[in-house]
């Protein structure tokens, strides 16, 4: 009697636990069971350390919903505008312009030569974007007092290829160094005497056109390109064809040497070509003459620029040496016209060619995270001007255009920055300019990548 | 003239250096050790900053356009620490594949979770990451799954070599996750100690080892620490227990120094990326000396 009650039970009890109840009699069966119970510790004991693990290793940071890769603000372009301004402190000269060398008369109004005082400089807009899977475009607009300017406004090719991109619309050309950096960008308030000498009061070279660039396969950093375009800004003029108006080539070259040194030099030319370009003179007796250019101005620039920083670690310290060199050769000619009065009362054309050349070295140097100091020289060379039969009409000034500028900047931020220069400027023949600027780049916005 | 200069330069691209398996760009050391240990020979692995560098700020180089244009892969740290060089050298490389939102390019902060993402995105606030905060590379949990993913992509960007990939990872994960053990016991000591940090450039380090952050050199991040500030910050670390002050090797000295003098707590210089060499060794390194440094304070 106590024998089958408990072995009942333990029928029962078989029964529920497991589907092999009924040959629970057999001890194969009960070798089976503990078998299983065996493998279901074996395998609670084995998730238990896997869980262990997966809990000390992904106790935070890990385990995450993957985010988007960062490429820019949900379909909105990146925006950013430079505020501009500055107080400045200098002679009281009618007519600026730089001795020696022709530039365009039409404009009264100018970013490099003209306001004293208080002034606004001009506002830059920028905006950008990828249009599609091909092109990335971009805008930049100059916002001055009743005036907006299109500096840039361009797409360029994404998806080329091959060290391949082409650019089309208007841009700033890659000829030069400093040529394809805003105002806001440089290193001083104003731009290198050999700039404006160049390009006039804009200081760089702006074309509407297409530009193809080509970085070559190579551990040495080398790029060549190409620009064609209207070339409708000084030193070429709007000459209203079908044709190119001015042509560009320039090729890079760049590299480290060691960690803590990095370079990049250049050479560019520069093909446009005026036609009655309008540009003042001072005639032999001293009054003002118009002379219209016609003809062929061909410009070569070479250009370096060495880095240093201890280590390759710029936050602290660091030190930039720039040079660039032009040389401009100017062939065509020149009908010279004036009043009554004037050596050019009745109007004379004849050769005009000009040989010119000159130089900028500057040095800036970042001592302390947030304070740089700069130094630049500037030195032009009015070269040899032939006006033909106007070269008894015109005078021709011998004088070597200079200029000394040393500057101090505080940056309490990427993006801010405060600045006190002064220049003794003497570019004008007869004129020693000491020159005080108090300025301020300020920019607000998406952060834009900075160019070597 | 010019045409024959231009075919010479043509000649000298098209007879460019034969490639050599896939060609990694990293930003950062960590990636770029990381891509060397999943690709081990079949890659070449080029790395553009060093740790003595500040990762924020960065020249875009012509040296790095010239990589950048022959890469097949770009590694970057992501969530915008790059973002004042690595777009220019991007957009002026020329290459397509190594564009954001191709297979070409691999942001390590997209695969986790960020920490300390930024209530308000305001500049007021310093150089605000939107994201959050950048440094992962601190926390070598984060390595697991930041390869795990980097190694799927080696993969589909090189698929010849992906059971190469394959096994040299999962060969490293074993190893780096007996590494993680192996530091995490000895660093259990160093749980509930405090740092004061130079830069907020160790929130992954500190949230791993269970250390509290005291307080920050710099203001706001990025900005430059003022007299003002390291006054008051002395005055309200007085009386606390706090293990060291800490500096990444790209911070200025001068702060922490001072802070140092006045407060009685060491100044450590702690390496916020591999130091030595872009590889397992140098992965392994980096943390050993993390641990060692803040150790040797505890004795």
């Amino acid at each position: 009697m106590m024998k089958n009650p408990s072995i009942l039970a333990g029928a029962l009890a078989l029964a529920f636990a497991s589907p092999v109840a009924f040959a629970a009699a057999s001890p194969e069966v009960a070798s089976l069971r503990e078998e299983i119970q065996q493998l279901r510790a074996q395998y609670e004991k084995r998730l238990a350390e896997l869980e262990q693990r997966l809990v000390s290793q992904h106790t935070a940071p890990v385990a995450a919903p993957a985010q988007p890769v960062s490429t820019g603000k949900g379909f909105n372009p990146e925006i950013s505008l430079t505020l501009q301004g500055q107080y400045r402190r200098m002679k009281d000269i009618d007519e600026r312009h730089i001795s020696g060398f022709a530039a365009l008369a039409d404009h009264d109004h100018d970013h490099g030569g003209g306001e004293r005082g208080f002034s606004l400089d001009h506002t830059e807009l920028v905006l950008a974007a990828n249009i599609d899977s091909h092109y990335r475009g971009l805008v930049n607009f100059g916002i001055t007092d009743g005036e907006v300017e299109v500096e840039e406004a361009w797409f360029q090719t994404t998806g080329m290829g091959h060290g391949l991109s082409l650019r089309g619309g208007r841009f700033l050309s890659s000829i030069g160094y400093l040529n394809a950096q805003h105002a806001h960008a440089w290193d001083f308030a104003d731009a290198p005497l050999m700039y404006t000498a160049l390009f006039g009061e804009h200081a760089n070279y702006g074309n509407d056109g297409l530009q193809l660039k080509w970085v070559l396969p190579t551990d040495l950093f080398a790029e060549v390109g190409v620009e064609i375009g209207r070339g409708a800004r000084f030193p070429g003029t709007d000459r209203d064809v079908n044709g190119i108006g001015s042509s560009a080539i320039f090729a890079h070259l760049g590299g480290d040497v060691g960690s803590s040194h990095s370079w990049r030099a250049g050479l560019s030319y520069l093909n446009a070509r005026a036609a009655d370009r309008h540009s003042h003179f001072k005639d032999v007796g001293g009054e003002e003459v118009t002379g219209d250019f016609t003809g062929r101005s061909r410009t070569w620039i070479a250009d370096a620029v060495w880095k240093w920083a201890p280590d390759g670690n710029a936050s602290a310290r660091a030190l930039t040496l720039q040079a660039e060199y032009f040389q401009r050769r100017e062939d065509g000619e020149l009908n010279c016209q004036g009043e009554a009065g004037s050596a050019c009362a009745v109007a004379v054309e004849d050769d005009y060619r000009t040989r010119q050349h000159g130089w900028y070295v500057q040095a800036v140097y970042k001592f302390h995270p947030q304070w740089r100091v700069g130094l630049r020289h500037d030195r032009l060379d009015p070269g040899t001007r032939d006006y033909g039969d106007n070269n008894a009409n015109i005078e021709r000034e011998n004088h070597t255009p200079k200029r000394n500028s040393l500057m101090v900047d505080w940056s309490p931020s990427e993006f801010s920055r405060l600045r006190l220069q002064l220049a003794r400027d003497q570019s004008m023949a007869g004129e020693v300019d000491n020159q005080l600027w108090l300025q301020y780049v300020m920019s607000l916005g998406a952060h834009g990548a900075h160019r070597f | 003239m010019i045409r024959r200069i231009l075919f010479a330069l043509l000649c000298l691209g098209l007879t460019g250096p034969a490639s050599a398996g896939l060609k990694v760009f990293a930003t950062l050391p960590e990636w770029g050790a990381l891509a060397q240990v999943i690709g081990g020979d079949a890659v070449t692995v080029f790395v553009a900053t060093h740790a003595r560098q500040d990762p924020h700020h960065i020249e875009a180089r012509p040296s790095l356009i010239a990589r950048a244009r022959q890469a097949d892969l770009v590694v970057a740290n992501g969530a915008e620490l790059e973002i004042g060089w690595l777009p220019a050298v991007l957009s002026s490389a020329g290459n397509p594949v190594i564009q954001p939102g191709q297979p070409g390019y691999f942001e390590a902060a997209a695969q986790v979770a960020l920490l300390e993402v930024p209530v308000r995105v305001d500049r007021a606030d310093g150089d605000v990451h939107p994201a959050g905060n950048p440094h992962i590379g601190l926390d070598p949990r984060v390595m697991l799954t930041v390869g795990a993913a980097l190694q799927q992509r080696m993969a589909a960007r090189d698929p010849a070599q992906a059971a190469v990939y394959e096994a040299n990872w999962a060969a490293f994960r074993t190893r780096w996750q007996a590494a993680i053990a192996r530091w995490a016991e000895r660093a259990a000591p160093l749980r509930g100690e405090a740092i004061v940090v130079h830069h907020t450039a160790y929130p992954y380090f500190t949230h791993w080892l269970g250390l509290s952050r005291a307080g920050t050199l710099e203001p706001k991040p990025g900005v430059a620490p003022g007299s003002a500030h390291l006054a008051a910050l002395r005055d309200a670390l007085a009386g606390q227990r706090v293990l060291a002050i800490v500096r990444p090797p790209y911070a200025s000295e001068g702060p922490g120094q001072w802070l140092a003098e006045h407060s009685g707590i060491p100044l450590l210089r702690l390496p916020v990326s591999v130091e030595t060499s872009a590889d397992e060794a140098g992965l392994t390194a980096w943390f050993d000396e993390l641990i060692d440094r803040l150790l040797a304070q505890r004795r």
